[in-house]
């Protein structure tokens, strides 16, 4: 599995644009869609897949997200299926794919052993929302020996002496933490928050991706503005999702409609 | 961060990225102005004049009598606001107030601390907005009819399990959103450092004071301590004066339904794992999702504990047994009776427990139980909960 290990950086080395990462829980609404839908988000032209293994007390998650937690744990995911499901999808794609969970999740498999797993999977990076510079000394050491990208957040509020750790530990890309608070659709983007982008920029080789807040073509066209290198797009895909279950329609078409409109605010060149 | 945030392996910093400026502030704060002069003057004071501290240790001749050994009761339930909370609250709203926030949130399971919490913001002019579980709402309606008198806005929460921990959660949630003006007054020795020992330094008047009055009256040390333990915050209070001594230290757990049913008994039953940023025993199933608690008292109805609680555990320094429903309802009902003093029914667990360690103890043993708080709040459900029967 070693040589997957540079997907992620070999990506954004070809990239001509911002990237679209798009962002989905693993097992909303079950299994089989979830399949469905990271398919038709790959088909749809999303440049890399940022993959929830849920947990039941997801603190940086807003409702939409929350939500789709209790539709995945509701329709039996796990652990155990999670990598299930990465690895039926390594079988058709080459796509670069992300991991977001909770420490518990990582603590509780053992945590060389989650990042094992993950490589063996076919996973290329791991974020884990509630493992700051503090806690993440295990977390990136098991993951440089799995060959998993070790991915860390940055935001506004990130001091410059932690900044400088942040960069120097982390890999794959920075994830730019882009709103103050949970994750969840948000209007504008704050000011401070592309002020960040740019002073991180500044400072790393790193590609820098914002994610919290994005749904919306406008929205990536002023991170690309800005510099970013990618864009993270999770509510509004999930949102979709929540949508057409409660409607009882089968919700892959509409998140991949969402994906095409979300790529073409990322096809104008810098 | 300067030195530890941890007990032994327990305790830590897991937390978003956007809350470590927060505790980085607060703990600043807490290594700064909590140890100031001027601080601790204003803190007396508070405790003292307004909280009515110092609380009694009081005798129980008649259940002294009746278990054979010579029990006392540090009487929290006596404090001003009718609970231990108080402590925590008001030492927090003042370091609130000297960090120069404008509001502070709250989480409450039983209520007992969205009541303190309301308490200390109206003396103190914070504004004051408390999340509690809607499954908690129902069953502590006075206390949330208190808060809402003392001035405080009750927002309920209704994701998850609808308790605690989801209360919890929210609180965090709206902490990271509004971090610049907004202090989280957490209500237990549980969450990210520097809470665990930030609230466990505010509760430890419990012990001091009760080992000042044990010496007075006894002239020596007791023998056994016991205190209920679900955040874990009262026990902490009580114990940490006694941690160095020759003192046999028990923490009563929810032990809700019994062997097989549904319970809160986190140390007793649980797994260490992460819950609310701190790494801690736990309730929680094999991949690590957080499993619901239970218990007839909503203050001990959380599937976490505080982390130091996990390292007394693990030392082998205090012993956490379980107290069932039943068990603390008889209880809650035997101190009534025979002291005329209401417990609260999460106190009424620790009640239950001295009743049991007293078999072990001659006529001349002491034995101290935390009587955290009283009963009041919990008339209506031991009503409805007894039916006919009184």
């Amino acid at each position: 599995m070693n040589h997957h290990a540079s997907r992620i950086a070999d990506l954004f080395g070809s990239r001509s644009g911002t990237l679209l990462v798009a962002c989905t829980m693993a097992g909303d609404p079950d299994y089989a869609t979830s399949m469905r839908i990271i398919q038709e988000m790959i088909d749809a032209g999303a440049d890399m897949i940022e993959l929830v293994m849920p947990h039941s007390d997801p603190v940086a998650d807003g409702p939409v997200m929350q939500e789709a937690v209790s539709r995945a744990l509701d329709a039996g995911m796990n652990t155990d299926r999670f990598f299930s499901l990465i690895s039926e999808i390594r079988k058709g794609s080459g796509t670069p794919l992300v991991v977001l969970t909770y420490a518990n999740i990582v603590i509780q498999r053992g945590v060389e052993q989650f990042y094992r797993d993950a490589a063996n999977a076919g996973v290329d990076g791991v974020a884990v929302a509630d493992v700051p510079l503090e806690e993440s000394g295990p977390f990136v050491a098991a993951a440089r020996n799995a060959r998993i990208e070790p991915i860390l957040f940055v935001s506004r509020t990130t001091s410059k002496d932690r900044l400088e750790k942040i960069l120097s530990a982390a890999g794959g890309f920075i994830y730019l933490v882009a709103a103050m608070g949970v994750t969840g659709t948000r209007d504008g983007i704050p000011e401070e928050t592309l002020v960040c982008l740019r002073e991180v920029k500044d400072r790393t080789g790193i590609p820098v991706v914002p994610g919290f807040g994005i749904s919306g073509p406008e929205h990536i066209r002023t991170y690309a503005d800005s510099g970013a290198d990618g864009v993270i797009v999770g509510s509004a895909l999930v949102q979709e999702i929540a949508q057409q279950v409660k409607l009882g329609c089968d919700p892959v078409s509409k998140v991949g409609g969402r994906v095409r409109r979300l790529k073409s605010g990322c096809i104008i060149d810098r | 961060m300067t030195g530890s945030t941890r007990f032994g392996a327990y305790g830590g910093q897991y937390v978003p990225e956007t809350l470590i400026c927060a505790l980085e502030e607060l703990e600043h704060a807490y290594t700064t102005i909590v140890p100031s002069r001027a601080f601790q003057t204003e803190m007396e004071y508070y405790l003292k004049e307004y909280a009515g501290r110092e609380t009694p240790l009081t005798f129980c001749r008649n259940m002294s009598r009746d278990c054979g050994c010579r029990i006392y009761l540090k009487r929290e339930d006596l404090l001003h606001s009718g609970a231990h909370k108080l402590n925590n609250a008001l030492g927090q709203a003042l370091l609130a107030k000297a960090m120069g926030k404008k509001r502070i949130i709250a989480e409450t399971g039983a209520g007992q601390h969205g009541v303190a919490t309301a308490i200390a913001g109206a003396v103190l002019g914070l504004r004051v907005e408390v999340y509690m579980g809607v499954e908690d709402m129902g069953r502590q309606s006075l206390n949330v009819a208190r808060m809402e008198m003392l001035g405080a806005r009750v927002i309920p929460v209704r994701s998850g399990s609808r308790t605690l921990k989801d209360a919890i959660n929210e609180a965090l949630r709206d902490w990271v959103a509004n971090v610049e003006n907004t202090h989280y007054l957490i209500g237990s020795v549980v969450g990210p450092h520097p809470f665990p020992a930030l609230v466990r330094d505010f509760q430890t008047v419990i012990g001091r004071e009760t080992r000042d009055q044990i010496l007075e009256k006894e002239e020596r040390l007791p023998d056994v301590l016991v205190a209920c333990v679900g955040g874990g915050s009262n026990a902490i209070g009580l114990f940490h004066a006694f941690l160095k001594d020759d003192v046999a230290l028990f923490g009563a757990e929810a032990g809700g339904e019994g062997i097989k049913g549904r319970h809160g008994a986190t140390l007793c039953r649980g797994r260490p794992g992460v819950l609310h940023g701190t790494y801690t025993y736990l309730i929680q199933d094999a991949f690590g999702q957080i499993l619901e608690s239970h218990s007839i008292s909503a203050g001990l109805d959380y599937p976490g504990v505080g982390p130091e609680h996990s390292f007394l555990k693990d030392e082998g320094r205090v012993t956490y047994l379980p107290v069932t429903d039943e068990e603390a309802l008889d209880s809650f009902f035997y101190l009534s009776r025979t002291e005329g003093i209401l417990p609260a029914l999460e106190s009424a667990h620790a009640v239950a427990l001295a009743r049991t360690l007293a078999d072990d103890l001659d006529d001349d043993g002491i034995l101290v139980i935390n009587l955290s708080g009283r009963g009041d709040k919990d008339v209506a459900q031991v009503a409805a909960l007894m039916g006919g029967r009184r």
